[in-house]
């Protein structure tokens, strides 16, 4: 510990903040930190006070508090305890804002990712299903949709019409 | 809850600007949005392990932990709104039947599936268009809310849509299933879009969406789902019941309650 605090002895800056952060994994898909997923909004040093911002993906996301809690506990690692942690709501989440490399983790893991520009605007096409969802297990696109509500909120369950695997969409949003 | 977090000052800082008068209309308003999520929610939710089959069951748990998403952000900016020193939970688990400003078709009781689908289709093809204008409100924090739920109110209302016309055009005893459902929630839709004294002031100073607006996009969508569900249009003109906007609830609210709130009252400021 007394090393660690000693190692910062050096100015906080964003970056290390944003570094750190990239360390914090979201608790339901253990393989994607919080960066990957696109909530971490914004991240702001005025000497040792930092402000970290976030966003729900869904509004009852149940993994917000202990996100919030591994943020704090990361810094706090780190010797850094003032730590202020805002929810934000507006710019409401999306799943563009995942990134490139989220995205491939995701896949790996087992769970497809988000297929762009498929976000709310055909919902009420009633009984149509988003465009093509690759199955991460076999990639074929001869998958089908099972129900629009999955294991979490985020997710959508599908099963491949090849090799028959049930798998976790996550969701367009 | 725990305060890990807090809202951001620029959602804060627009509160202070509402004279007396409108911020306390502006509380009942935004109470009567979390009472109503929340006991939709809360109705959803006692369906969790008892579903028809298991991915319905998920859809009705999951549709149940968006609206409580939505309520937990509605009673937080409903706590600083009164400025009382209460807090969401307080909100939540220590008032009256009579203080609660739900409409009354999300306390009917779940009754069989297609009750429940008809319930929860009647309150979608309200919620859906409603939340989309509210995303307009001058109101930062309320467009803020509304900007989130929406596109989840868009899977909601998908959801119960799809299924109205499952079990209308499906078989004889589906279809006798929902035809009673329909006659009888009718007569509790209409009180959505009918404006109480507090809703016609909001309207009135541009705050929240003008429910009359509403009402073409809700028929719209009402007749084709109708249609697609082979099911007849109900009458326009019926016996219709009111009075839950303004704590006039049935029995039923006092059953949810009681269980809701037991915890709390049992066992006052007890927290996990």
């Amino acid at each position: 510990m007394m090393e660690k605090l000693t190692a910062n002895s050096q100015p906080l800056t964003a970056e290390k903040i944003w570094e750190l952060l990239d360390e914090v994994l979201d608790p339901e898909v253990p393989v994607l930190s919080i960066l990957d997923l696109g909530i971490v909004r914004g991240v702001r040093v005025a000497g040792e006070q930092v402000t970290v911002d976030i966003t729900p993906t869904y509004s009852g996301c149940p993994a917000m508090n202990t996100i919030a809690t591994d943020i704090r506990l990361r810094l706090l690692a780190e010797g850094i305890p003032n730590v202020t942690i805002r929810n934000q709501l507006s710019p409401a989440w999306t799943t563009d804002w995942m990134t490139p490399a989220g995205r491939q983790k995701l896949e790996a893991y087992g769970i497809a990712p988000p297929v762009d520009g498929t976000a709310t605007g055909h919902l009420l096409n009633l009984f149509g299903q988003d465009t093509a969802v690759r199955c991460p297990h076999c990639k074929s696109d001869n998958t089908r949709l099972v129900s629009q509500f999955g294991s979490t909120a985020c997710k959508a369950s599908y099963q491949c019409n090849d090799c028959y695997e049930p798998f976790d969409y996550f969701k367009c949003h | 809850m725990l305060p890990v977090m807090q809202a951001s000052p620029a959602e804060s800082a627009a509160l202070a600007a509402y004279p007396a008068a409108v911020r306390q209309q502006l509380f009942q308003y935004v109470l009567q949005l979390a009472d109503t999520s929340l006991i939709l929610g809360h109705r959803l939710s006692e369906w969790c392990g008892h579903g028809p089959i298991l991915e319905q069951d998920l859809a009705m748990a999951n549709i149940a932990l968006d609206l409580l998403g939505e309520t937990r952000s509605l009673y937080q900016y409903a706590a600083e709104l009164e400025g009382q020193g209460r807090t969401e939970d307080d909100l939540a688990y220590l008032r009256a039947a009579v203080e609660y400003r739900n409409p009354l078709l999300v306390e009917q009781p779940n009754g069989d599936f297609a009750a429940t689908i008809v319930r929860q289709f009647l309150f979608d093809n309200f919620h859906y268009p409603f939340l989309q204008q509210l995303k307009s409100s001058p109101d930062e924090r309320l467009a803020g809310i509304a900007e989130k739920a929406v596109k989840e109110a868009a899977y909601h209302l998908k959801w119960s849509s799809e299924w109205v016309i499952r079990l209308g055009d499906g078989t004889p005893e589906s279809r006798l299933r929902v035809e009673k459902a329909i006659a009888s929630l009718w007569r509790y839709a209409a009180e959505l879009t009918t404006p109480t004294a507090t809703e016609k002031a909001l309207q009135a100073a541009g705050l929240i969406p003008d429910y009359a607006a509403l009402q073409p996009a809700m028929a719209a969508h009402l007749a084709h789902v109708l249609q697609e569900a082979t099911l007849p249009t109900p009458p326009a003109a019926t016996f219709a019941l009111a009075g839950g906007k303004e704590g006039r609830h049935s029995e039923h609210l006092g059953y949810i309650l009681t269980e809701l709130q037991y915890v709390q009252r049992a066992y006052p400021g007890l927290t996990w």
